[in-house]
């Protein structure tokens, strides 16, 4: 069984080799062959990862031994991948939802010039990210870390001919950075407090230390560091929105289902430390909590097919962030799986709505789509549904969960625990308001542009299908996690050999119920919400209330670009153009100048060559002249 | 024995003579002549001092002499090679004025 679970190892490579392949002979495969060895490659790491699943739910953690990473010293540290309940159920997630959207990708990008370098970069991600999520050590899962940030730049900047997608790439990767940094400075303070980099090692020896001793609190406000910027929580989050400028299946894959939730993960990979470490586990709740209801606010205000996705996504992830950092992991995975399934069916489901208008994104202008595209409108009913806690459906079990755990835990007790679920709550509400928006103003009602409507076809089946399977995704895979003291858990039972020990309390069976029904009352309050204001009258409420001061904060996202323009980008460029100004002023003038020189000199020089033989000779006669006397002198004084 | 000085003074009567015909003249010919009369006052010199020295009893006093068979047989050389280039120039130019020549100005 251990050999199963070892075989494993190798889907990173294999994806690899799928990059590989694609990357430098994609040019001569034809036809849809660089999809195919793409979508292969990472079918073949679902297999291995799904034999995985089975062999560690039979033996349990399985190091898998690659060598020597760094030695230095009597410093060693193993190149390894740790597969665990958690890490498998991590790599099933990114492979399986990975293959669905290989698969789509062969109908979506059909006929692109980069058909094949957009595969290179896929299999390129999902080999990353794997790296991730399979590392045992803090330095390898940077690997990752990395490796996923640059996909990110590369391919939301996949058409980089327009100015526009590049430089959104490019804020992604700096904005990541910002993160990347915190992660960095979380491993130095790591090493100095653990003497390792071993993710086991270290969430072993945590509890070691004193409850809430300042050098665990320190490592934990660094990795919040690190996740805010990899999972968009405030105040980093401001690359995701841009992020859309990518083709819509990345948006899927990196940007909703499998990178952002790279912060969850390493939360929940780092368990050890937060557990012990309440005030960072507080403060990345606040934070989760506050990014979720700003990013559900926003999402109200925007027209972009992708962009109200993309706010989603970010109040979304706060949801996991959430929960994770409230020492609940098993229902911050829960989520993460249940809203890869839905948010991928709904950035599909948006791909094919612009794939059939030719590419326009702005919700205005759409409307009754639902009747020329029945499967793209069915399932992303359903995806909708799903987010907005629609009972029974994957969202309103996962998220209930996140809720129930921000009221049982015993971490944040005293940090004002009530507080974070009353604002959660609230955001829940929102989630269904503004995806019945987005829903409605897609789908639903009468058509608002005439000819946007009579151009609109069905999508392929390749791009169907997967929408169907990660509709019914949707549906099915919230049981995985039913409400303990209903029926029995499988996720929790299946994760708790690897979540750190934190002080959960169990709910009075009548709390449960009562959150239950509160979920389901807040789904319905915003589903009729949305309903009142966007489809009675044809949206007159929303008319009414578009000028409020709450509408533009929505519509301009809380100025957090123009803030940040201001204090960053504005004095960045302001240095930049005065350092230019001073290499072109004085230090280019300098060399210039100086170069300047030496032709003046030629040109003085240059009227001794008149070319006149006897005036040479003339020359030679004074030179001579002068020799004579020179030594005549000598002769005399010396 | 006519005194080495007086010599001298003829050899330097010669090189300025010549000087002055290089500096003067135009044409290529009459630069050849005045080259050839510079050195023909350097031989003078050359050989009065040689005289100087052997009458003198110095050891190698011939020394000056073989030194202007160098110079007379080096200046048969020169002029086998300036007036060939003189011939061609004139072929081309129809004139050996040498004012004229002086394209290779910068």
């Amino acid at each position: 069984m251990t050999d199963l679970v070892r075989w494993a190892a190798l889907a990173p490579f294999l994806a690899l080799a799928g990059a590989v392949i694609n990357g430098l002979f994609g040019r001569s495969l034809r036809g849809n062959a660089a999809g195919v060895v793409a979508s292969l490659a990472v079918a073949a790491g679902f297999v291995l990862s799904a034999l995985a699943f089975l062999g560690v739910r039979e033996v349990g953690a399985v190091r898998v031994d690659l060598g020597d990473f760094l030695v230095a010293g009597d410093f060693t540290l193993g190149l390894g991948f740790h597969l665990d309940q958690l890490s498998v159920l991590m790599m099933l997630i990114i492979t399986g939802v990975g293959l669905l959207i290989h698969v789509y990708s062969i109908g979506y990008m059909q006929g692109d010039d980069g058909f094949s370098r957009y595969f290179a970069k896929l299999n390129l991600f999902v080999a990353a990210m794997l790296v991730l999520v399979m590392a045992d050590s803090y330095p390898l899962m940077f690997v990752g870390w990395e490796g996923v940030g640059v996909c990110s730049f590369l391919l939301i900047s996949f058409w980089y001919e327009d100015l526009a997608n590049a430089n959104a790439g490019r804020k992604a990767f700096i904005v990541n950075r910002v993160g990347d940094v915190g992660f960095l400075l979380a491993m130095f303070l790591t090493f100095r407090a653990f003497g390792t980099l071993d993710v086991q090692a270290v969430n072993a020896a945590a509890p070691g230390f004193a409850y809430g001793a300042p050098v665990l609190t320190g490592i934990g406000l660094l990795f919040l560091v690190a996740a805010a910027g990899k999972s968009a929580q405030l105040p980093l989050h401001t690359w995701l929105p841009d992020a859309m400028a990518g083709p819509t299946p990345v948006s899927a894959l990196i940007h909703a289902a499998t990178m952002v939730t790279a912060g969850v993960y390493l939360i929940a990979r780092t368990g050890g430390v937060f557990a012990n470490a309440p005030d960072a586990a507080a403060t990345v709740v606040w934070v989760a909590v506050l990014t979720a209801l700003m990013a559900a606010i926003v999402a109200v205000g925007q027209t972009d097919i992708k962009k109200i996705l993309a706010w989603s996504t970010i109040s979304q992830v706060g949801f996991m962030v959430a929960a994770v950092g409230a020492g609940a992991y098993w229902a911050g995975i829960f989520h993460v799986l249940t809203h890869a399934f839905f948010k991928a069916l709904l950035f599909l489901g948006a791909g094919s709505v612009i794939h059939a208008l030719g590419g326009e994104q702005d919700v205005r202008k759409m409307g009754g789509l639902g009747r020329k595209m029945r499967t793209t409108g069915v399932t992303a009913l359903i995806g909708t549904l799903a987010i907005a806690g629609v009972p029974f459906l994957s969202g309103y079990f996962s998220k209930d969960a996140i809720l129930g755990a921000l009221l049982s835990s015993g971490p944040l007790g005293g940090y004002g625990a009530e507080a974070l679920f009353g604002l959660l709550m609230v955001t829940a509400g929102l989630t269904a308001f503004y995806m019945f928006r987005w829903y409605y103003l897609v789908f639903a009602g009468e058509p608002r542009s005439k000819a946007e409507f009579e151009r609109a076809h069905e999508s392929p089946a390749v791009m169907t299908v997967p929408l169907v399977i990660l509709a019914v995704g949707s549906v099915v895979i919230g049981y995985l996690g039913l409400p303990a003291f209903l029926a029995p858990n499988w996720l929790q039972g299946w994760l708790a050999p690897v979540s750190a020990e934190v002080d959960l309390a169990h709910l009075s069976t009548s709390a449960e119920w009562l959150l239950l029904l509160g979920s389901v009352a807040v789904a319905a309050i915003g589903l009729g919400l949305g309903y009142w204001v966007y489809a009675v009258g044809g949206g007159a409420l929303a008319r009414r209330f578009a000028a409020t001061p709450l509408a533009n904060a929505s519509r301009g996202a809380f100025g957090f670009d123009a803030l940040y323009r201001v204090l960053f980008t504005g004095p960045g460029e302001a240095g930049a153009a005065g350092i230019a100004a001073l290499d072109r002023d004085v230090v280019d003038r300098g060399v210039s100048g100086s170069a300047g020189l030496i032709p003046l000199l030629g040109r003085l020089l240059v009227r001794l060559q008149s070319g006149y033989v006897r005036a040479y000779a003339f020359a030679m006669l004074l030179g001579a002249a002068a020799l004579v006397l020179l030594v005549a002198l000598i002769g005399v004084f010396a | 024995m006519v005194p080495t000085e007086y010599y001298v003074a003829l050899s330097a009567v010669l090189f300025a003579l010549g000087c002055i015909g290089v500096l003067t003249r135009r044409s290529a010919i009459m630069l050849f002549l005045s080259v050839e009369l510079m050195l023909n006052a350097a031989n003078l010199a050359i050989v009065a001092f040689a005289r100087q020295w052997s009458a003198a009893g110095a050891q190698h006093a011939l020394g000056g002499q073989i030194a202007v068979f160098i110079v007379l047989a080096i200046a048969a050389a020169e002029v086998a090679v300036g007036l060939g280039i003189l011939v061609a120039i004139f072929r081309n130019r129809v004139s050996t004025d040498v004012d004229l020549l002086s394209e290779v100005r910068a």
